[in-house]
């Protein structure tokens, strides 16, 4: 296994890194889906996220990480409940994946050798408290889909198969990642995802020679690239961890509120679950630049993101629907 | 040195390079068919690469990544794990990779990129443009090769000595000229993802580390191009956007073009020289064709034929079938739970039964040929790309594939080949310029192909054919008004003998009686265009299309 690629080593791409920073500080907003060309940096950017998150207390060797000994499942039988430190799980859930692996399911290990019927947790036991990547999300199989849509909006798993009975926390972010062209998302599940972020190849040529550049040393020498980009990738984690604290205390006053609930209507949006992510995203945006209360700026920056897959589709509509996102916000928020 | 030694000697150039540096250059597509040409190459491959594990696409998840080995499992009593193939560390060599789909292709490009030591070569048999490997594996290889037009004597078996790990010097602060002009000339191909010209730099590092020198010159550079950016070309380089065929405007804006990003011309010359001759026929296409995935349709899933899925637990309701080895796979365990049975060797209770699961593709494809012709031009032209908008809300709503065929001037083109991308069908047909004759058989043919083409993979197709019937170009491409409606009839009649199911709208100012005859003589129904509000055309048009598809 090699080293991840530092987060901060990634040239340009700024909605995108900014999503996952947003999650990072606020993991309620519900996941980050990002949409666009091939060898744009988005598999990169998401397993850089690993590395880029603080740690986490877990219970030492609990299955599904949970943070206190009283949380362990029984089904763990975990003899020591000694609390650690680890890194922010993020798991990667591969495509023709089945059912069995993302619920959990008998353990055949132990069902074979010994007889017993035990559990044997899945990757949703695995990505609690963590990140759950998707890559090629659009291509998953509806079944699949179904369970983690299912999962995530419950923040609970419940295996109820081959016998068994059990039910676990499954709490996490979900990432996903696609190339429209290939395939349409559902809408009920592009709903769920908080933010949504379209990325394209930069058209800027000394952009891409840096990329190139960059990738480049990275393959050389990755142990000194590390070391090149550790103080960066440092300073965000400590923003992070700063606008982890200050998110609380953001004031959001009621012309803000307004302003939120101004854009969607005027976007027509359906349901009330954007203007919610759109003044959670604007609060976390806020914590990160450091401010105390929520202003109209922030929610300029935030907007497209957590609106622009929350739009009515017009599949003819030529202009993107992060242009419609502007075009609204100039009209309301002047 | 003839075309067919010099792309032999290229491929094995490849061949070498990635010996030389398999973590930098991952593997190698090999598109080629089944030929003695690809014998030699792959003998080759495998005394260079050493053993090589196959792996092929209907490969199951177990097999790739490893699981439970039942057999030995059960046999000895202890648990046994087996090594998937991915782990073996070896190189795998996928072969048909044109069937691959989409799952598998993900498991291996995930190996890819986490592994670095994996090296993997694609063997592609695809025969058209919308026949390749999947693009998730492609994009992860440095080489694309392809063997077409190599005679069998000139595919001499190579010489060169076992080649050595060469370890290339890094960059400094300073951008190598080579290093931009290779980025540069990427974006100019049309080439949008950056691992291309990453790996293009690579390659020109490594085949500059191998002659001795610490960065690329120009000829390291320009054969870096010919192996790694060429192949994969969208456009030619010459081409300005202004002046290309109905290339999607946005597509072009986003593409780099100033001038100071203008590859030098020695290496823009050099990848013209090897690009395939029928690029520019693929050229419109290729954007499209590439980016459907890795099957010709939507699937659906269903427990009566197909392709098998993995079967899932369920219930024998009569609808369903029983998949007996993985019904006996989920009791096995639990035999020790189970008890002895004085029935027979094994338990199953009736949560172990798992019943079959099956993938069909059997959507429908409706192919636009539309008449841009001018005289169509003048009639209503636009009247028809607005109707043809319309029937495209209606193929987004019921999740049809659509394809789009132009004719005017003296040949038909295929715009778009089946996709479901609704935005491209839309940008296509806003830049479909009119003018020119009607090879109006020139366009039945294509479209007709396009349909047969598209029932072969599994769709059902239906032709609409958007035109005024004013045939003038005959389907050699001369100006004979007679002959070319004579041709018209000869392929209408074919149609309607190899049982294409199409319609015909009349775009003409009147009803024509001829294009009625025509349709007639196809076994379409014909329908002439109506005037009046979009609604009313949109009625028509879907009555047509409903009647068409027999729904």
């Amino acid at each position: 296994m090699t080293p991840a690629f530092p987060f901060s080593a990634i040239v340009g791409q700024d909605d995108m890194k900014r999503a996952m920073i947003l999650t990072a500080i606020d993991p309620k907003l519900g996941g980050v889906l990002v949409f666009g060309d091939r060898g744009t940096g988005k598999s990169t950017a998401v397993r850089a996220l690993a590395s880029l998150l603080p740690q986490i207390t877990v219970v030492k060797g609990c299955p599904v990480n949970t943070e206190t000994p009283k949380d362990v499942p029984d089904w763990a039988n975990l003899e020591t409940k000694e609390l650690t430190s680890s890194s922010t799980p993020v798991v990667d859930l591969p495509l023709g994946v089945t059912e069995d692996r993302v619920t959990g399911a008998l353990d055949i290990e132990r069902a074979l050798t010994r007889g017993e019927k035990a559990f044997q947790p899945g990757l949703l036991a695995q990505a609690n408290r963590g990140y759950l990547y998707i890559d090629e999300v659009n291509l998953l199989e509806d079944h699949i889909v179904d369970l983690l849509l299912d999962v995530a909006q419950s923040g609970e798993n419940v295996v109820e198969r081959e016998g068994l009975s059990i039910r676990h926390s499954a709490r996490f972010v979900l990432v996903g990642s696609g190339n429209p062209e290939e395939g349409e998302l559902r809408p009920q599940l592009l709903d769920r995802f908080g933010l949504s972020v379209e990325v394209r190849s930069p058209t800027d040529i000394d952009e891409r020679i840096e990329v190139i550049k960059r990738r480049d040393a990275f393959e050389n020498n990755p142990k000194n690239f590390l070391r090149r980009f550790r103080p960066k990738d440092k300073e965000i984690r400590e923003r992070i961890l700063d606008a982890r604290k200050k998110l609380a205390g953001i004031e959001t006053k009621k012309a803000a509120l307004q302003d939120c609930a101004q854009l969607c209507v005027a976007l027509g949006t359906d349901g009330l679950r954007g203007e919610l992510t759109l003044l959670r995203a604007g609060r976390a945006m806020a914590a990160y630049e450091g401010a105390t209360g929520l202003t109209r700026d922030h929610l300029r920056v935030v907007a497209p993101l957590a609106l622009a897959h929350r739009l009515r589709r017009d599949p003819l509509d030529e202009a993107g629907s992060v242009t419609r996102v502007t075009r609204s916000m100039e009209e309301v928020l002047v | 040195m003839s075309p067919g030694q010099a792309a032999w000697a290229r491929a094995c150039l490849a061949l070498d390079l990635l010996c030389a540096d398999p973590s930098r250059c991952r593997g190698m597509i090999v598109r080629a068919r089944s030929s003695p040409v690809r014998d030699v190459f792959l003998e080759i491959l495998n005394r260079k690469l050493g053993p090589v594990r196959r792996l092929h696409p209907t490969m199951t998840r177990e097999a790739l990544l490893g699981g439970v080995d039942f057999a030995q499992t059960l046999a000895t009593g202890k648990m046994t794990k087996s090594t998937g193939v991915l782990d073996q560390n070896r190189p795998c060599v996928l072969t048909m990779a044109e069937r691959c789909p989409a799952d598998t292709a993900a498991l291996i490009a995930r190996k890819l990129d986490t592994d670095p030591s994996f090296v993997l070569v694609v063997l592609d048999e695809g025969i058209d443009a919308d026949e390749a490997a999947p693009v998730s594996l492609s994009e992860r290889l440095a080489f694309s090769v392809s063997l077409d037009g190599i005679g069998r004597m000139e595919a001499t078996p190579h010489s060169s000595t076992d080649t050595q790990p060469v370890q290339s010097a890094a960059v400094g602060r300073k951008t190598p000229q080579s290093l931009r002009a290779l980025t540069a000339l990427a974006a100019r191909l049309g080439i949008d993802s950056l691992r291309p010209p990453k790996f293009a730099w690579s390659v020109a590092q490594l085949i500059a580390a191998s002659a001795g020198r610490d960065t690329p010159n120009e000829d390291d550079a320009r054969q870096a191009a010919e192996l790694v950016l060429a192949p994969r070309a969208r456009h030619l380089p010459e081409q300005e956007p202004d002046q290309q065929d109905p290339q999607p405007e946005a597509q072009d804006t986003k593409r780099p073009r100033s001038p100071e990003s203008q590859p030098d011309d020695m290496l823009v010359d050099a990848v013209r020289a090897v690009l395939p001759p029928d690029l520019l026929e693929n050229i419109n296409n290729s954007d499209v064709s590439r980016s459907k995935g890795s099957g010709a349709g939507q699937r659906t899933r269903g427990n009566r034929r197909g392709r098998p899925l993995p079967s899932r637990p369920g219930r024998l309701d009569g609808t369903s079938r029983l998949d007996l080895v993985a019904t006996l796979r989920a009791a096995v365990p639990w035999q020790g739970l189970r008890g002895k049975s004085k029935a027979g060797p094994i338990r199953v209770y009736p949560s172990d039964i798992h019943v079959k699961r099956y993938e069909d593709k059997s959507d429908r494809l409706i192919v636009f040929a539309v008449d841009a012709s001018g005289s169509a031009a003048l009639a209503r032209l636009g009247e028809a790309k607005g109707a043809v908008e319309l029937l495209l809300a209606r193929a987004y709503a019921t999740r049809d594939h659509v394809a789009l065929v132009a004719f005017r001037g003296d040949d038909a083109q295929i715009l778009l080949p089946p996709t479901r991308s609704l935005v491209q069908t839309k940008r296509r047909l806003a830049d479909l310029p009119g003018g020119g004759g009607t090879p109006l058989a020139n366009g039945l043919k294509t479209a007709a192909e396009l349909a047969q083409h598209g029932r072969s993979q599994g769709l059902s197709p239906l032709v609409a054919i958007l035109t005024d019937g004013r045939a003038n170009i005959a389907l050699d491409g001369s100006v004979d008004r007679t002959r070319a409606k004579e041709d018209a009839k000869g392929i209408a009649r074919w149609m309607r003998h190899a049982g294409v199911p199409s319609i015909v709208l009349d775009l003409g100012m009147r009803p024509h009686p001829a294009l009625a005859a025509l349709a007639c003589e196809m076994g379409a129904n014909y329908t002439p265009l109506p005037r009046g509000t979009a609604e009313r055309m949109s009625e028509t048009l879907n009555a047509a299309m409903d009647h068409g598809l027999g729904t």
